[in-house]
């Protein structure tokens, strides 16, 4: 990769709040124009790690390079061509939202005239022009996840840092969001996207890391991330008659069974095989089967092999 | 810092001033501690008491100016910190100084607006002020002063609760009252009590009123002036560096 593909450098980062190591010595790169998706445990290190691309604290050790600025000698201009949505939503409640789109248009140096156009045209776009004179401390939850949305968005920054942006949102206003950044992002914005939410990564993302207890774990592409978890393929079954759990655990290949619902399902590195001994299993105890699936592993089991190994 | 880049982020902090005015002019705290003690103190020294308007003047000054300029600045970072808004104003594109003097300048604009009350009220009631333009240049001086005073004194603990910053700063805030010449001239003071009020920077501020108002002062005008310039410079530094200090906790 050329320095111009790249959107963040990030080398040998680490971060300790007393004797706890928040971030411990992590290395990554986030190509231009990618939606890269950082995901993590509470407390894995992930707003930690924002903090420190966006100035906001100070690495104890370190670098990193945001559009080739240094986040520490350059941290203005890093905070100039970058926008954050932050974990909580944080709008002025004793202003409305239109003065709330101005403040932050002036804190970044808008123009006056740039400033109300833009924020005319994001607040249409998310809903909430004829909302803009009332003061957010009546704004919904989703409402003022959007607003925050606006504001991150008033200074049209290269480089755009969400940080769980549809936590706690109904589903209509997180699919809303999430349309919203794959827009961004074919508009040209490198979007790196802090999140717990394994579907919201997967739909999303074009590369992810996944962080636990301040280091790196894994980085790949969902897709990739799951071919390297070959080990957790499973064999979803469902019976006619109900069956224990226990009355299956002699079928050969089996690494671990969950009962799922009214269905159970084997984890093995062969399905094959195990459908074949479910299949002499079924026909021994007279019983049909009445649903079988092979499963690939999801990102949520990547995710929690990853965080439980570590 | 480049001077561009520095008379950009002044501009900036005018946005943050704005921001003050609309949101922490109307708050509780500001409107007890900049509005109501200072008066209600007035009050109790005055009431009962024979004394020449020439005589209360400067120590209600004094008082008005110390309390009503200290009184936005401990609000508001607590606040901010409270209601989640540090963040979003610590990761937008301004540095720690700009918050910080924006805080100041909002605090200044209180605390003088609220300042030449007194001073109107006062030359209404015939009230003769000797050195007007000294009195103006003091009272500018001072005001700056104490809101960069105020800003330092939310700067620790760094707690997101404001009513505990604003008792902290009460406890500062009350004893210096107290033994900065408002009450009494400082000449009029034991030899103890003018060594104590010399490292008060409201006695120089009172103290300049007198000379202003009665033309009668302890020290002299310059001396004054210098010092309430050298506490703004310390005020100043030491807030913005104690700020950047806690500013992580603040944020944890």
């Amino acid at each position: 990769m050329t320095t111009l593909e790249i959107a963040v450098t990030v080398s040998n980062l680490t971060k300790c709040f007393g004797p706890v190591l928040a971030v411990d010595h992590i290395n990554f790169e986030v190509k231009r124009e990618e939606i890269f998706g950082f995901l993590g445990p509470n407390g894995a290190g992930k707003t930690t790690t924002i903090r420190i691309l966006m100035g906001i604290i100070k690495p104890d050790e370190g670098s990193a390079r945001v559009m080739g600025y240094d986040i520490l000698r350059e941290t203005l201009k890093v905070k100039q061509i970058s926008g954050v949505v932050p974990e909580v939503a944080n709008a002025y409640i004793d202003l409305t939202g239109w003065q709330n789109l101005m403040l932050i248009g002036e804190l970044y140096g808008v123009p006056k005239r740039e400033r109300t156009e833009k924020a005319e045209s994001l607040l249409r776009e998310l809903g909430l022009y004829e909302r803009r004179n009332q003061l957010v401390r009546g704004f919904s939850r989703g409402m003022k996840q959007r607003l925050i949305f606006c504001m991150a968005l008033v200074n049209d920054p290269q480089m755009l840092f969400l940080d769980e942006p549809t936590s706690g949102l109904d589903v209509e206003s997180a699919r809303h969001i999430r349309k919203l950044i794959q827009e961004y992002n074919k508009n040209g914005k490198t979007i790196f996207l802090s999140t717990h939410n394994m579907d919201e990564a997967n739909q999303l993302c074009d590369r992810i890391a996944i962080i636990n207890h301040g280091e790196i774990a894994a980085i790949d592409s969902p897709e990739r991330l799951r071919m390297k978890s070959s080990g957790l393929q499973s064999v979803e079954v469902g019976f006619d008659k109900p069956v224990g759990v226990d009355e299956v655990l002699h079928i050969t290949g089996i690494r671990e069974m969950k009962k799922m619902g009214d269905k159970i399902r084997l984890y093995t590195d062969n399905p094959d095989k195990v459908i074949d001994s479910l299949v002499d299993y079924a026909r021994s105890k007279n019983l049909r089967i009445i649903s079988i699936n092979t499963l690939k592993p999801s990102l949520e089991d990547v995710f929690v092999e990853l965080t439980r190994e570590h | 810092m480049d001077i561009y880049t520095f008379w950009e982020q002044f501009k900036r902090s005018w946005a943050i001033v704005k921001k003050n005015v609309r949101i922490y002019y109307s708050k509780g705290p500001v409107i007890i501690f900049g509005l109501l003690m200072p008066f209600f103190l007035f009050l109790a020294f005055s009431i009962g008491r024979n004394m020449a308007p020439e005589n209360l003047l400067p120590g209600l000054l004094g008082m008005t100016v110390f309390f009503s300029a200290t009184s936005v600045g401990p609000a508001i970072v607590p606040w901010e910190a409270r209601s989640k808004t540090l963040e979003r104003l610590v990761s937008t594109a301004v540095s720690v100084w700009t918050i910080f003097l924006g805080d100041a300048i909002s605090s200044f604009l209180f605390g003088f607006l609220v300042s030449i009350v007194p001073v109107i009220v006062g030359m209404l009631i015939g009230v003769n002020i000797v050195q007007p333009l000294v009195l103006g240049f003091g009272l500018i001086l001072a005001t700056f002063c104490f809101a960069f005073f105020g800003i330092l004194l939310s700067a620790y603990p760094p707690t997101d609760i404001p009513a505990s910053t604003m008792m902290i700063s009460s406890m500062v805030k009350f004893p210096l009252v107290f033994i900065s010449g408002v009450f009494i001239p400082v000449q009029e003071l034991p030899e103890w009590g003018r060594i104590i009020a010399s490292f008060s920077p409201l006695t120089y501020f009172t103290d300049l009123a007198r000379h202003s108002v009665q033309g009668t002062s302890c020290y002299p005008v310059l001396l004054d002036v210098i010092v309430l310039a050298m506490f703004t410079v310390l005020f100043l530094v030491a807030a913005i560096k104690l700020h950047e200090k806690s500013l992580p906790r603040r944020l944890a």
